[in-house]
């Protein structure tokens, strides 16, 4: 009971994570009406469209004009993430975290160090580059060699050669570079720390109450934001912060927790 | 270290990054296009726009009633996470809800592409392919009965009909082939499917293969229509010749040809 306490967030994580996946899964094999179609573009009790911003954004940049379901689609993922979730989506819907994951899990037992370096703000870059090559070469670039959406629908349709760009992230998360895939190079990732710059879910620090332990960075994915440990209290601002809670399970001295108030609800 | 030359070296950096990842990655996406014989589900735009519409969510797999739809994999060669089928092992049988254009959610299949004059959408206005029949490994060429596609055509005897011809080997007997009509033919494959012998004789091709294209320059004379062309003469563009009596008085103008 302890130990499902001490693992409470990362439980229901991999609860979403999957009973997402077999909703998906149940909707193409069983026909099942919750969600139809895949992370890319889907459809909730046959009725609401949902569709990745990313994706719809890389059609446009082709020069299409896209049909009106993806972009009412686009839009309520957009106010979803926007207003309230922030970039929950990496850590509490995506299942590449549970490959990266287990990769860090690994990485992190057999105690290999990682010698590589890469500026996390590539992602941003390689966001850009998607929406550029889109525009060039006429096919949404990102969504044509995607791991993420590889893996999706693999699962939800057949995996087919899928496993060995699956495996390329799985093997690069775990020799070369530490939540390299999610952490650095992702554009989605990247799509959904922009919008969910001004979200309302966040995590809150009270600097009075840590001890500089220093286990959130330890178990923190993106250690970048935070930036604020023992120094002052508050949210944890930067929206690179997937909320994933890891740090607040690690934390012995109550000093984190999950809130509700954005920056601007701060300030009164 | 000047912060000059920090920010120029990062520029150059940063450049170098995104010149050298921009062509790897056009280069794959060039390698991993879709094979030109794809083909695609009905009310599909035409193979470029499709390209750049698909989201690849695969909604109109799963709305497929009859398991045609597939997704491509990595390894398919279809392009990676679209919607394509192969007639010979699961045709489509041409719903008359067209549940696969219905369902897309980004317009690559657009239930206007179903649509004829009228704007009402009918799955027989579907162009998905064109059926193209290989004479010599079709047995009712050879003079045998055989109207399997024939019969199986959902547009029986309009998509496919029968033409007779006399049997010279037998002096007794018709040959009866079957002949597609293009003007007409949806492209399902059920003809494909149908086929009796060992690799079908007739099979799908999209239309951009299987297709020729006159062009503008011939004029059917015996069409009252097509004649009115020369007079409108509207692809100007094309023909740059205006001086059209030199044009026509071509044989007769010997100047060129007996010069001493």
């Amino acid at each position: 009971m302890k130990l499902i306490f001490r693992y409470r967030y990362l439980l229901l994580r991999r609860l979403l994570q999957i009973s997402l996946l077999f909703l998906f899964f149940g909707g193409n094999a069983f026909g099942w009406n919750v969600l139809k179609g895949n992370f890319s573009s889907a459809r909730l009790f046959s009725t609401i469209p949902l569709s990745d911003p990313y994706a719809v954004v890389q059609i446009m940049a082709t020069g299409f004009m896209v049909a009106t379901d993806a972009l009412i689609g686009a839009a309520i993922i957009l106010l979803l993430y926007g207003l309230v979730f922030g970039r929950m989506f990496c850590s509490w819907v995506c299942p590449m975290n549970m490959i990266t994951d287990s990769a860090i899990f690994i990485n992190k037992k057999l105690q290999l160090n990682n010698h590589y370096i890469l500026p996390r703000n590539i992602r941003y870059g390689i966001l850009i580059l998607g929406i550029i090559l889109s525009f060039f070469l006429s096919t949404p670039a990102f969504e044509a060699i995607s791991p993420v959406s590889t893996l999706h629908r693999g699962i939800i349709f057949g995996m087919g050669g899928g496993w060995a760009i699956i495996a390329v992230v799985f093997l690069f998360d775990l020799a070369l570079l530490r939540n390299g895939w999610c952490g650095h190079l992702c554009p989605i990732g990247a799509s959904y720390a922009l919008i969910g710059k001004f979200a309302l879910i966040k995590i809150r620090h009270d600097s009075e109450k840590c001890t500089d332990c220093g286990k959130c960075f330890e178990v923190c994915p993106e250690h970048q934001v935070l930036n604020i440990i023992n120094i002052k209290s508050g949210i944890i601002s930067s929206s690179e912060c997937t909320n994933c809670s890891r740090c607040i399970e690690v934390c012995d001295d109550k000093a984190l927790k999950i809130s509700l108030g954005n920056s601007m609800i701060r300030k009164k | 270290m000047s912060t000059r030359r920090d920010l120029i070296k990062k520029m150059i950096k940063g450049t170098v990054a995104a010149g050298g990842g921009g062509l790897l990655w056009g280069a794959a996406i060039t390698e991993i296009r879709a094979e030109d014989i794809t083909l695609r589900p009905p009310g599909a735009l035409d193979t470029e726009s499709f390209q750049k519409a698909c989201i690849r969510c695969g909604q109109c797999v799963e709305a497929c009633p009859y398991d045609t739809l597939l997704l491509a994999t990595v390894s398919d060669n279809k392009g990676i996470g679209t919607p394509y089928f192969e007639p010979r092992s699961i045709p489509c049988y041409m719903c008359t809800d067209y549940p696969c254009t219905d369902a897309c959610p980004s317009g690559a299949l657009d239930l206007k592409n179903l649509s004829g004059e009228d704007h009402i959408p009918s799955i027989n206005n579907a162009k998905i392919g064109l059926a193209v029949i290989h004479r010599e490994s079709c047995i009712a060429y050879w003079g045998i009965q055989c109207d399997a596609c024939y019969r199986a055509c959902p547009l029986m005897d309009s998509a496919i009909v029968l033409e007779y011809e006399s049997n010279i080997q037998t002096g007794k007997h018709a040959n009866i082939k079957p002949v597609v009509n293009s003007d007409i033919c949806t492209g399902c494959g059920i003809c494909e499917h149908t086929c009796v012998v060992e690799k079908s004789a007739i099979h799908i091709l999209p239309r951009e293969l299987a297709m020729g294209e006159v062009g503008n320059h011939y004029i059917k004379s015996w069409d009252e229509n097509d004649e009115l062309r020369i007079n409108k003469k509207t692809d100007k563009s094309e023909d740059k010749d205006d001086d059209i009596e030199s044009t026509i008085d071509y044989l007769n103008d010997t100047n060129d040809l007996f010069v001493e």
